[in-house]
């Protein structure tokens, strides 16, 4: 597969592995917050959200370029929304922001992308390291089969090793809560993940993704699947994590995008074949009242996409 | 005028397109009931010439050519033992194939290996007996372990094939699902991938076994047959169920000929049970 070519794990790394990756209880660029509060949080065993800078972002498909020339800044604790029409590369956008875009067939990017100032593509950098920093829901919900709701919730710590049995309960119970899904689930946690219901299912994800403790959390199109009133649910869910974790959303709804979202980056392609780029940026209100390129009003407001 | 011209134009294709249904269905439900009536005939038949011949002693004495036909307790062990020792060549190799095919395989070497599986499935079994007597019987003499060596060949492509084709059935959510926690892709394949396509596999080793148990060409060369009690898997003839049905059908003595009927019912509820747990795991499969 090709994903070697970005990938590096084999390199010898000990005389340069990167302590920062690892953990950072600062925050150098973006900052928003007092630096009292990252103190604070940073002593607690608990996620810390960071930022993500993207510098000269490419993404490929083998020869096919499907994102040119990203730069975006994401903030901590805020959430970002990225709205476009289909095909304007906003998912493999995202997915290039874990390195899961390389999971995919020919999938390659050039360019940079940091996380708290580190670049998550440096050849030293293991990608599962980074994944388990930068977390990702998908846009079908996507429990594991042949988990309980239980198991599901922790399965990315306990396949990554050994942990206490009351640890691990306190966790699920902790990670529901915070996907707004225990009051439905505790009384049924040893029942399969799959036998809930789309909407319960997609926020058993979160609280899976949420399990493994990441920084910045992303949502492809998490709520496009469901009813309207499971998406309320996911969107209140959303406004809580946002007090703890980076979330960045990928979203097709515009209701959803103004009501919930801080920043607003709208993805366009000029023509069929050309590649997607971030075609403006900005803070969700001034994208949605006052934008500076007519595309983007034009898409906002309905009357293209 | 709209009713009048759908009645008048199309009445006289529409009745011939009913006729030609009819008897269409007809013919398809003639089919499966041949289809259903040689197998039912089949099973009636066996049960009906080999129930005779059980008693308890049939499945406690050692096989016999000659005299009353004896038990078939020395072929049911034999059978076990290559059974058993097949598996163990047989399915890890086959399952890792079936694996590697389905997550690697895109490319030439992969194309080569799909290939190979599904030649070496139509090459008849008792070439493949002929092989491993030139590999393995010239220098050790005969034996279980060249047998069970033989039955995992024709395993092989059974195994790797149905691994592939289930691996290939996890949807690709649950992988991404995986990868996007953290955890690393060997980890992702063993503890993911398998555990969702763990049934399906499950189910083709089951039919690959019964298909094996019920082998005989192969073992003609390797095993022989054997009227003692052998329990070396690596030395001496041994004998085995589906073997003595054969040689002890070919005898002159008729209490022999029955006692082949009754090692044939044997052996045919083996291979049914083994067959109707492989359904029943299938079934169950969620995804």
């Amino acid at each position: 597969m090709e994903r070697n070519k970005t990938r590096a794990d084999n390199q010898p790394s000990g005389s340069h592995e990167d302590p920062r990756l690892e953990s950072q209880p600062g925050n150098r660029d973006g900052q928003q917050k007092p630096a009292g509060a990252q103190g604070q949080t940073s002593g607690a065993s608990g996620a810390q959200a960071q930022s993500m800078e993207v510098q000269g972002l490419n993404c490929f498909y083998g020869g096919f370029k499907a994102v040119t020339d990203v730069d975006m800044t994401i903030r901590p604790n805020k959430i970002t929304a990225l709205i476009g029409p289909s095909g304007c590369g906003k998912s493999t956008f995202l997915r290039a922001l874990n390195r899961m875009h390389e999971v995919t067939r020919g999938g390659r990017i050039e360019g940079k992308v940091l996380l708290d100032g580190e670049d998550i593509y440096a050849p030293n950098v293991d990608p599962v390291q980074v994944r388990r920093k930068i977390g990702m829901v998908f846009q079908k919900p996507n429990p594991f089969p042949t988990m309980t709701i239980y198991d599901n919730v922790v399965a990315g710590l306990k396949l990554a090793g050994s942990h206490k049995k009351s640890e691990l309960d306190d966790i699920v119970e902790d990670k529901l809560r915070q996907a707004a899904l225990w009051d439905e689930v505790k009384d049924k946690l040893s029942a399969g993940g799959t036998d809930l219901s789309g909407g319960q299912q997609q926020r058993l994800c979160i609280a899976r993704t949420l399990a493994v403790e990441p920084e910045v959390i992303l949502l492809d199109e998490p709520a496009s699947a469901l009813d309207p009133m499971s998406s309320m649910k996911i969107e209140d869910a959303m406004q809580d994590l946002k007090k703890r974790y980076t979330l960045i959303i990928v979203t097709h709804n515009m209701q959803q995008a103004s009501r919930s979202s801080d920043y607003t980056g709208f993805f366009y392609i000029e023509a069929m074949g050309e590649p997607g780029q971030l075609w403006e940026f900005g803070e969700t209100e001034q994208i949605f009242s006052n934008p500076e390129r007519q595309q983007t009003e034009d898409y906002v407001t309905g009357k293209m996409g | 005028m709209a009713s009048g011209s759908l009645n008048s134009n199309l009445s006289g294709n529409y009745r011939r397109r009913k006729t030609v249904d009819k008897v269409m269905t007809v013919i398809a439900y003639l089919c499966a009931a041949i289809a259903i009536v040689a197998l039912t005939l089949v099973i009636i038949y066996v049960v009906a010439r080999g129930i005779n011949v059980w008693r308890p002693a049939f499945f406690t004495e050692n096989t016999a050519l000659f005299g009353d036909g004896g038990g078939i307790y020395n072929a049911m062990y034999g059978t076990a033992m290559l059974v058993l020792l097949s598996m163990a060549i047989g399915v890890p190799v086959g399952i890792m194939a079936g694996i590697y095919l389905a997550e690697f395989g895109d490319n030439r070497l992969g194309d080569f290996i799909r290939f190979v599986a599904d030649t070496m499935a139509g090459i008849p079994s008792i070439v493949v007996g002929l092989f491993v007597y030139g590999a393995l019987v010239l220098i050790m003499g005969w034996n279980a372990f060249a047998g069970a060596c033989a039955l995992a060949i024709l395993m092989l492509p059974v195994i790797s094939r149905t691994t592939e084709g289930i691996v290939r059935m996890v949807p690709g959510e649950l992988r991404e699902a995986s990868l996007a926690l953290g955890l690393p892709q060997w980890k992702t394949m063993l503890r993911i991938v398998l555990p969702t396509a763990a049934a399906g596999i499950i189910t083709g080793v089951f039919l690959s076994v019964a298909r094996a148990a019920g082998e005989t060409a192969p073992l003609i060369f390797t095993i022989l047959g054997s009227n003692f009690f052998n329990t070396n898997p690596f030395e001496g003839a041994m004998a085995a169920v589906s073997l003595y049905v054969y040689q002890a059908s070919s005898s002159p003595y008729e209490a022999v000929q029955e006692a082949a009927w009754g090692a044939a019912l044997v052996l045919m509820l083996f291979v049914l049970v083994l067959n109707f747990i492989a359904r029943a795991i299938a079934l169950r499969q969620k995804v």
